[in-house]
């Protein structure tokens, strides 16, 4: 009975042609939806005029070129963006070829075998393991056992470990763009006599680079903001000296702190003036995101166009 | 063709990123080094080498401002200060990673057994004074002051649940709800406070507000009429306008009669008690005999001129200068081991002990 009847009105419903009446669903949708947007967007804007109210007094080039200090006035952000701009280039750096040359090897080599899935299902699961998870496994592997290498507590540490957190998703997002490159092509490279190396190499990474760029710049995003796994890995509070650049092997055993936990260390203190030194910094925090992001944004769109 | 001129495209186009971005930071350090060789022309001192401090949130912005004075004058040492709470910071200092260890209560038993195991020895050091401040909302004007058995009354773990309105703390109190704010369970602040107030470390009730930040304490209390919480006494005095402080009676006539008020004088006399705590700061005696840096820092540290105004600027009070000059002499003469001998920093004299 009831089946039927529901049949009844299906058939019902799929008659239907009054069309002022789906151009108004349409609409109520297309609203919803727009509001949807706006309460992210409305959220986001009153965070940002907030911060830039409270933090805007006290960004100028001394806030960039000045190390920390007890008085407000002084205190300076330098250590810190430095810290993250080496904690992020050797992240990338690192992630990229161990993220990307895993993620192409399962992909397009790895036989379908069981244990190849077993793998797949755990790099889902790493992608979800809590980041301070990450900063023990550092803690343990980097700073002590791989001491003599990394130098302990060192900006190399760090972003090794950065670079484990980050590699699962990076792994995920390049398999995903190796899927999108449709199969035709790879088969009609090998008929033509190419090797599975020269496929890849030649048709299969150009096309999903782009995707690649779009994985790794969630990834690193996702990094930037971290502080968990960096303070167990043993990030300090207040430095007043950068890494080296030459000789590099020097500076990278060298202690750093980055902008997170500057941040946090500034909104913990009782001097309401600090908290607007911590705003200032989260300023050029979004300012450096902004720009990482936009610099892979350029260079995806750039490889985009030339593919097609 | 395409796939070729795509390759090299995107070799020449990493390649340039990589050399912009090295490129960036080589101009960085470049002016850093010439900023940094300007102030060794002007430095005072040959010193070098490095001093890795850690340990509790509470003392870290005193050590920063030591930290920050001590290489303006030696601009050759490198000092770091990291945060990873009193716990954290004896854990690697016992495991031999760190030089200074700071800290807002003394070392405990097991610390100390750790250190043993390690052959880390260690100089106990008292380097500034905290007031924990019991607050009320600045409207309360029922409640002026308060005996340390009444906070009892309130924080015992048996008043969870039972203890709800201010009448019950005292009968002159009026009907109104108790509204509750207090250090996280992870700080050093919690456990002084239950040590001394409820009589054993850890012991609290559960049912408050509790936050390790202490601003947002401090706008709980802000925002509520009934409210009752503590934290440091910096935190207190920056937000003046928004709370009233609540005086404290311990009940014990040798350290002053009544109730007493928190602030710099009463805390650093000895007075203010039984909230008044010491800050320490463990040196490993290897460090101080072997690294020149870390006794010159020490010393820095210890000396009253620099103890007496850097330490009241970040918040806390200093140390009043006959304590310091036994520390300095504890220091002087390498003098391992805890006035407190794994114990509570409660009713032990400073200036007898060390």
């Amino acid at each position: 009975m009831t089946s039927a009847d529901s049949i009844q009105k299906t058939e019902d419903s799929q008659f239907q042609t009054s069309l002022r009446k789906r151009y108004q669903q349409g609409n109520v949708l297309r609203i919803v939806s727009l509001i949807a947007t706006y309460i992210g967007l409305v959220v986001l804007g009153v965070l940002l005029i907030d911060v830039v109210v409270d933090g805007i007094s006290y960004l100028d080039w001394g806030f960039l070129s000045n190390f920390p200090s007890r008085k407000p006035e002084e205190a300076g952000f330098k250590s810190a963006w430095v810290g993250t701009i080496w904690l992020m280039v050797i992240t990338a750096i690192v992630s990229f070829v161990v993220g990307v040359g895993s993620g192409i090897f399962l992909e397009e080599f790895a036989a379908d075998t069981w244990y190849a899935k077993i793998i797949e299902v755990n790099i889902g699961n790493l992608a979800a393991v809590p980041s301070i998870i990450y900063g023990l496994l550092g803690l343990q592997a980097f700073v002590r056992v791989m001491e003599p290498l990394t130098g302990g507590r060192s900006v190399l540490a760090g972003s090794l470990t950065m670079s484990l957190l980050i590699i699962p998703i990076i792994i995920v997002s390049t398999r995903e763009a190796l899927k999108a490159v449709p199969d035709s092509l790879r088969q009609g490279g090998i008929a033509l006599g190419a090797t599975r190396w020269q496929v890849v190499r030649e048709q299969v990474f150009p096309l999903a680079f782009p995707g690649m760029l779009t994985g790794m710049i969630l990834a690193l995003s996702r990094a930037i903001g971290e502080t968990a796994p960096l303070i167990a890995v043993g990030a300090l509070t207040y430095i007043a000296f950068l890494p080296d650049i030459w000789p590099i092997t020097e500076g990278l055993q060298t202690p750093f702190t980055v902008m997170p936990i500057q941040i946090y260390n500034w909104v913990s203190r009782p001097q309401a003036e600090f908290h607007s030194v911590a705003a200032s910094g989260i300023i050029v925090l979004m300012a450096a995101l902004l720009l990482m992001n936009s610099i892979a944004i350029f260079f995806r769109n750039k490889f985009q166009q030339k593919i097609y | 063709m395409i796939n070729q001129h795509m390759r090299r495209t995107i070799t020449l186009a990493s390649l340039g990123a990589l050399t912009f971005t090295l490129a960036a930071c080589g101009n960085q350090t470049s002016d850093n080094q010439a900023a940094g060789g300007g102030e060794t022309g002007a430095g005072s001192s040959e010193l070098s080498g490095s001093v890795v401090v850690d340990g509790s949130s509470t003392v870290f912005p005193v050590s920063e401002a030591m930290a920050e004075e001590f290489q303006r004058e030696y601009s050759g040492v490198r000092v770091t200060v990291g945060v990873s709470g009193t716990g954290g910071g004896f854990q690697k200092f016992c495991n031999d990673e760190t030089d200074i260890s700071g800290a807002s209560r003394p070392i405990k038993q097991s610390e100390i057994e750790k250190c043993e195991q390690n052959g880390v020895e260690f100089i106990e050091l008292p380097i500034a004074f905290d007031g924990l401040t019991v607050v009320k909302h600045p409207n309360n004007d029922f409640v002026e002051c308060m005996t340390v058995q009444e906070l009892k009354t309130i924080w015992e773990p048996e008043a969870q649940g039972e203890i709800t309105n201010w009448n019950q703390v005292r009968d002159s109190f009026p009907d109104r709800p108790l509204g509750l704010y207090g250090a996280g369970t992870d700080s050093g602040t919690f456990d002084y406070f239950t040590s001394v107030i409820v009589g054993e470390e850890g012991a609290s009730r559960g049912d408050y507000t509790s936050s390790e930040d202490d601003n947002v304490i401090v706008q709980g209390v802000a925002n509520d009429e009934n409210a009752l919480g503590y934290f440091g006494l910096a935190y207190f005095e920056e937000n003046k306008e928004k709370l009233a402080a609540i005086a404290i009676d311990d009940e014990n006539p040798d350290n002053g009669e009544g109730c007493i008020e928190p602030n710099a004088e009463t805390v650093g006399n000895g007075t203010y008690q039984p909230l008044a705590r010491p800050e320490f700061i463990y040196v490993k005696k290897s460090s101080a005999e072997n690294n020149p840096a870390v006794q010159e820092f020490v010393n820095f540290y210890l000396d009253p001129e620099n103890n007496g105004t850097l330490v009241p600027q970040v918040g806390y009070v200093a140390v009043p200068d006959q304590i310091l000059e036994k520390a300095q002499a504890r220091f002087e003469n390498r003098t391992v081991g805890s006035v407190f001998e794994g114990g509570s920093v409660q009713g032990v004299k400073l200036n007898e002990v060390l």
